[in-house]
Parts: structure tokens; C-alpha cells; sequence
């Protein structure tokens, strides 16, 4: 079976081909640039289409599909019409597939499966990633708050971070939000 | 409590009422909770629909009808309550075709710069590179406007130009690149290629057919029925929001609204141009205005005729190649809903028609029509070759066309 990725995200495509490449029997191509991608594909010739939902060629290459005669068979959307659950997993994941006409259905849904899975891995992966940066951007703002109360208050390290958090249990907060506050009034105050 | 009703849309100008029945309140004034999600491609926005991620979409009208006939897709009936304007679209060429065969620092005669494009396609033809458009989807108003265009002008579409589908941010790269010699989009994609210098306006496709049916609100039909109050309140929302996008007094708020990044993510400078009926064809020129180049409001212009979505069946069948079949003309026209459009507004001052359906392109000038409540004047409507469509003849009409 041969199965064309497209993607403009590299790093995702990796993640999918990585993915599929367990499965037997499959060869895999992925197609990261969207020029030339209708001849891309006219070559692969494949019997199956991942493309994520994102993709803004996602109409060309529908329309590729309905017009052309390159590929031996006209390709429908997604697995089966009937399949509903897999179709919203599928859009749910933010992937679309599109499948030689005729293909079998019990191949084609482990693999869109799948597809599915490690798309929803690369979401995760992202929001991860996402998160992370979020708490090291909130690091450096509770040390700049810090510096600030050693500075003004002339205060040692361990102290200026216990007062930063006796506050934010006193209002209930989050001592990156205190941080961030004290980092505000400082600013508005004249200090760098 | 406020409903919540989500719409997903693609970033273009056009997208203004549901963005402005949003941001101005007017969704919540009729107990609704907009959410608009914005995908890049027609085939996302209209799977989001079909699978239940959206109630409704901003959606070229002959894909909605293509969606209900099953053309590329398992069949889905879809609705059309509300069409979301008419028009907006423009025929932007690389720069020296667009002297060529253009009119400078002016929209030129649509007949005269099909005569002078007719000569050009007949040469690149005979060269072994024939010229090549890109339009925003197969199943589009702009698709359809620019052949019908083509053809009346003695061009043949497929056989002597090519015509392929460019998505629209790519507009202007597929013309700089050569991939295209013209396009025909939406904006602010023409104004774009315009500020880049990769291509000049020549046309808009209000000179085509000056009151031409452009983006709707779509839904799946059995949505339309769960959620009939909804819809008939949003339509009363984007009513609303019409009145307050042609007014020229709202024309800079709007623009700003429509340029943030969550929407249109563009230049307000160009947007705002659009939304005031004004372009600039080439870089380095005059702003040209252009009245009704956008047509959002007067007129009931957002009143789903019957008729409109019939010319865009004939179309279909034109283009297709695959015959007129009358059961599919039929389902083709179910698929406007004058009845919900009537029910959203019955009892509002909103003007609405008498009739459902009208002979289209037949208006010469100004002609005050029979109403069920308020009062319609209609002005010139026509197509620029003076054919006017039928729909009681919709063969006739088909096997009459060039």
C-alpha cells in the first residue's frame, strides 16, 4: 500500500511516518512543499492521502482528485460513508484522508487509526512543548521579582522568594502571577 | 444563558457579517453566542460542517449546492438561509497582460477586454502554452463568473485556457511566480497582488453580472430544523450587521475589527478599500470606486432567491459536462430557503419580497417590486451580455449559452 503524507510541518509529517512505518507492507512518502505538490502526488500514485486540516492546498488537491485522470481510480473522501465514528476522529484530530475508490476497508482502518493517534500525539506533543515554555518564561519572572524585593528591600534570596509566596497564599494566588505583578509595579514605578 | 451557535469561516472580507454580528452584539442581542472558527480551505470549512464541528458556514453558494448533489463527496443536503452578499470578487492579470488586453488606470469594458484576452489565449494556444487562471474553488461563484465571462467572450474555457484551483493567500505568489497569468478572488487577495505588483486589476465581477450571488450561509439541513429558532435569530443578527457594514460612517471601525488576527489577519488599509467599493487597480495608481463592487444589504440583497441557486445549477451542468438532470435541478433549488429567511424577519421593518424566485439579469434600471412587507426597489441587475436567465426554462436557458 502506499501512502503519500502531506504536510507542511515537517516535524509532524515525521511524527505520522514514524508512526505508520510499524505497519507492514506499506511504503511511505511524505510531501512538505506545496509547490508542485499535484505532480508530487501525480508521481506516488498513492492509494491512500493524509492530509492534516490545516492545509490550505487541501482544495487543490480535492480538485486534483475530481478532474484528473493520472490516477488509475477516482479517490473518495475518507474510509467508507458509513463510518461515521472514524470520519469524526478523524476531523476531530484535525486529519483528513483520502482513499483510492474500492480500497478494503479493514485496511484502511487500522491505518487511519493510526494516523489519528499520532496526530493527537503531536497535539499533545505541542501543548507540551507549549506549557513548557509557559513555566520557563514564569521562572525568569519570579527571579526578576525576586531581584526586585533583594534590591528595594535589600532583602536576602530565600527571603524575597517566602515573602512572594506568603502573598500569593494570603490572596490566593498563583506566586507567578504575584511575580508578575510585583514585576509590573516596578516597571510603572520608574525601574527598568 | 446564550446559545451558542458556531459559524466557521474562511479569512476574507466577505466574512464581515458573522464577524460584525459577533463583535458588535447584535448575535447576543437575539440570545446567541457566536463562535467563529476560521479554517484555510473550503473542503475544512465545509468537513467541519458536515461532522458537527460548526452549525452554520460562510461558504461559496455553488459548493453548497455541489455538497447537496454529492458532486466529490457522499451527498449531505445542505441550506441556504442567508446569502452573505453578492459580488466583492475581482480578475486580477500579471501586469503586461493586464496592459495588454486591459484598460489603464481604469475597469475596463468587460466585452472589450474579452475580445483583446481572446486574441492573447489564441496565441499562447497556438504556442503550446495556453494561458492559465486560477480560481479559489471548482465549485465557486468566482469559478463560475469567470467562465461564463470567458466564454461569452468566445473563449473557451478548458479547451483554450486553462482554469485551476489557487488558494487565495497564494493568489499573488502564483502570479509572481508565473504559476498563473490571472485570477479571479475575493479580496483582499486582488489588492494584494496589486500592492506587490504581481498583477493588476482589470475587472471586477459586478461588471459580469452585476448582482451575482457570492457567499451564503450554510447549514446541514437537519441542523437548520434542530435549531430553527437559532438560525432565525442569527439571520435577524446579520441583518443588523449589514445595515452597519455599509455605513460609511462604521467603514474605519470595521475594517480594524475585520484585520485582527483572529479574522482576517490582513492590512486594514485594503480591507477597508473593499468594503467602501474602492480599489486600486495597479500599483502607483488612483484609487477607482467602484458602487456595488461589495454588495451586502440593500435591495434584500441577503434574500435567497430560488433563482439564484437555479443559475448556479445551470452552471454546474455547464461546466461538468455531465447533463442536465432535472431531479438534480430540483434538489439544486431546494436548497435556498426563502421560507426560514421569511419566518427570521416577518414582523421586523425588513423589507421582503413578494416572490421567491425572479427572471435574473432582466433589470435595465430601477423597478420597484411587489413586497409581502416593507417596500424593494431593485436597480439594474443584468448580466454583461444582456442574457437574461429563466429559471422556468432552465434547459432552454442552458442549451442557448455559448
Amino acid at each position: 500500500m502506499r501512502i503519500a503524507i502531506v504536510d507542511e510541518s515537517a516535524m509532524r509529517a515525521a511524527v505520522i511516518h514514524e508512526g505508520l512505518a510499524a505497519l507492514d507492507d506499506c511504503e511511505i512518502f511524505v510531501v512538505t512543499d506545496r509547490r508542485g505538490l499535484v505532480a508530487r502526488i501525480g508521481e506516488i500514485a498513492p492509494d491512500i492521502v493524509l492530509m492534516d486540516l490545516g492545509n490550505p492546498s487541501r482544495d487543490v488537491l480535492e480538485e486534483y482528485f475530481a478532474v484528473s485522470r493520472a490516477l488509475a481510480r477516482p479517490i473518495a473522501m475518507f474510509v467508507d460513508e458509513s463510518d461515521a465514528d472514524s470520519i469524526a476522529a478523524s476531523v476531530e484530530a484535525g486529519v483528513s484522508a483520502y482513499v483510492v475508490d474500492g480500497m478494503a476497508a479493514h485496511r484502511i482502518r487500522p491505518l487511519l487509526d493510526l494516523a489519528v493517534r499520532r496526530f493527537n500525539a503531536f497535539a499533545r506533543l505541542q501543548a507540551d512543548l507549549a506549557e513548557a515554555k509557559g513555566k520557563l518564561a514564569e521562572r525568569e519572572t519570579i527571579d526578576t521579582a525576586k531581584r526586585i524585593l533583594m534590591d528595594s528591600r535589600g532583602l536576602p534570596e530565600a527571603q524575597a522568594y517566602a515573602e512572594l509566596r506568603r502573598t500569593a497564599m494570603n490572596q490566593g494566588k498563583r506566586i507567578a502571577d504575584i511575580a508578575e505583578a510585583v514585576v509590573t509595579a516596578h516597571t510603572l514605578m520608574g525601574g527598568r | 444563558m446564550p446559545n451558542e451557535f458556531v459559524v466557521g469561516f474562511l479569512p476574507l472580507v466577505d466574512a464581515c457579517l458573522p464577524i460584525l454580528a459577533r463583535e458588535h452584539g447584535f448575535a447576543e442581542a437575539e440570545g446567541l453566542s457566536l463562535r467563529l472558527v476560521r479554517d484555510i480551505s473550503w473542503a475544512t470549512v465545509l468537513d467541519r460542517l458536515l461532522y458537527g464541528h460548526s452549525d452554520a458556514a460562510h461558504l461559496v453558494a455553488p459548493l453548497a449546492i455541489a455538497t447537496t448533489l454529492g458532486r466529490d463527496r457522499p451527498a449531505q443536503p445542505l441550506s441556504v438561509p442567508f446569502v452573505l452578499g453578492l459580488n466583492g470578487n475581482a480578475v486580477t492579470l500579471r501586469p503586461e497582460l493586464a496592459r495588454q488586453v486591459g484598460t489603464p488606470g481604469q475597469l475596463g469594458d468587460p466585452a472589450r477586454v474579452g475580445a483583446a484576452l481572446a486574441v492573447v489565449a489564441q496565441a499562447r494556444k497556438a504556442a503550446g502554452k495556453r494561458l492559465r487562471f486560477g480560481v479559489v474553488h471548482r465549485h465557486s461563484s468566482h469559478n463560475y463568473m469567470l467562465r461564463y465571462w470567458l466564454a461569452a467572450c468566445g473563449v473557451r474555457p478548458d479547451e483554450e485556457v486553462e482554469i485551476v484551483t489557487v488558494p487565495p493567500p497564494f493568489c499573488a505568489d502564483a502570479l509572481e511566480a508565473g504559476e498563473v497569468d490571472g485570477i479571479c478572488v475575493g479580496e483582499p487577495w486582488n489588492s494584494v497582488a496589486v500592492e506587490r505588483g504581481a498583477g493588476e486589476i482589470v475587472l471586477v465581477t459586478a461588471q459580469i453580472w452585476r448582482r451575482g450571488v457570492e457567499k451564503v450561509l450554510a447549514l446541514r439541513e437537519a441542523r437548520l430544523e434542530e435549531r430553527r429558532a437559532d438560525v432565525e435569530a442569527l439571520v435577524r443578527a446579520l441583518r443588523r450587521a449589514g445595515a452597519h457594514f455599509v455605513d460609511p460612517a462604521n467603514w474605519d471601525v470595521n475594517a480594524a475589527i475585520l484585520a485582527r488576527p483572529e479574522y482576517l489577519d490582513g492590512d486594514a488599509v485594503l480591507i477597508r478599500r473593499a468594503i467602501s467599493d474602492r480599489l486600486l487597480l495597479a500599483r502607483g495608481g488612483e484609487l477607482v470606486h467602484f458602487p456595488d463592487f461589495m454588495f451586502q444589504h440593500r435591495e434584500a440583497a441577503n434574500f435567497p432567491w430560488v433563482s439564484q441557486a437555479e443559475w448556479l445549477y445551470t452552471q454546474m451542468v455547464r461546466w461538468e459536462g455531465r447533463g442536465f438532470d432535472p431531479g438534480d435541478a430540483i434538489r439544486a433549488a431546494r436548497v435556498f430557503r426563502p421560507d426560514v429567511y421569511r419566518s427570521a424577519l416577518l414582523g421586523t421593518g425588513e423589507p421582503l419580497p413578494g416572490a421567491s424566485s425572479k427572471v435574473e439579469g432582466s433589470l435595465k434600471g430601477t423597478t420597484i417590486v411587489g413586497t409581502q412587507q416593507g417596500s424593494i426597489t431593485l436597480e439594474s441587475n443584468q448580466f454583461f451580455d444582456d442574457r437574461a436567465f429563466d429559471p422556468a426554462d432552465l434547459a432552454g436557458y442552458l442549451a442557448r449559452l455559448p
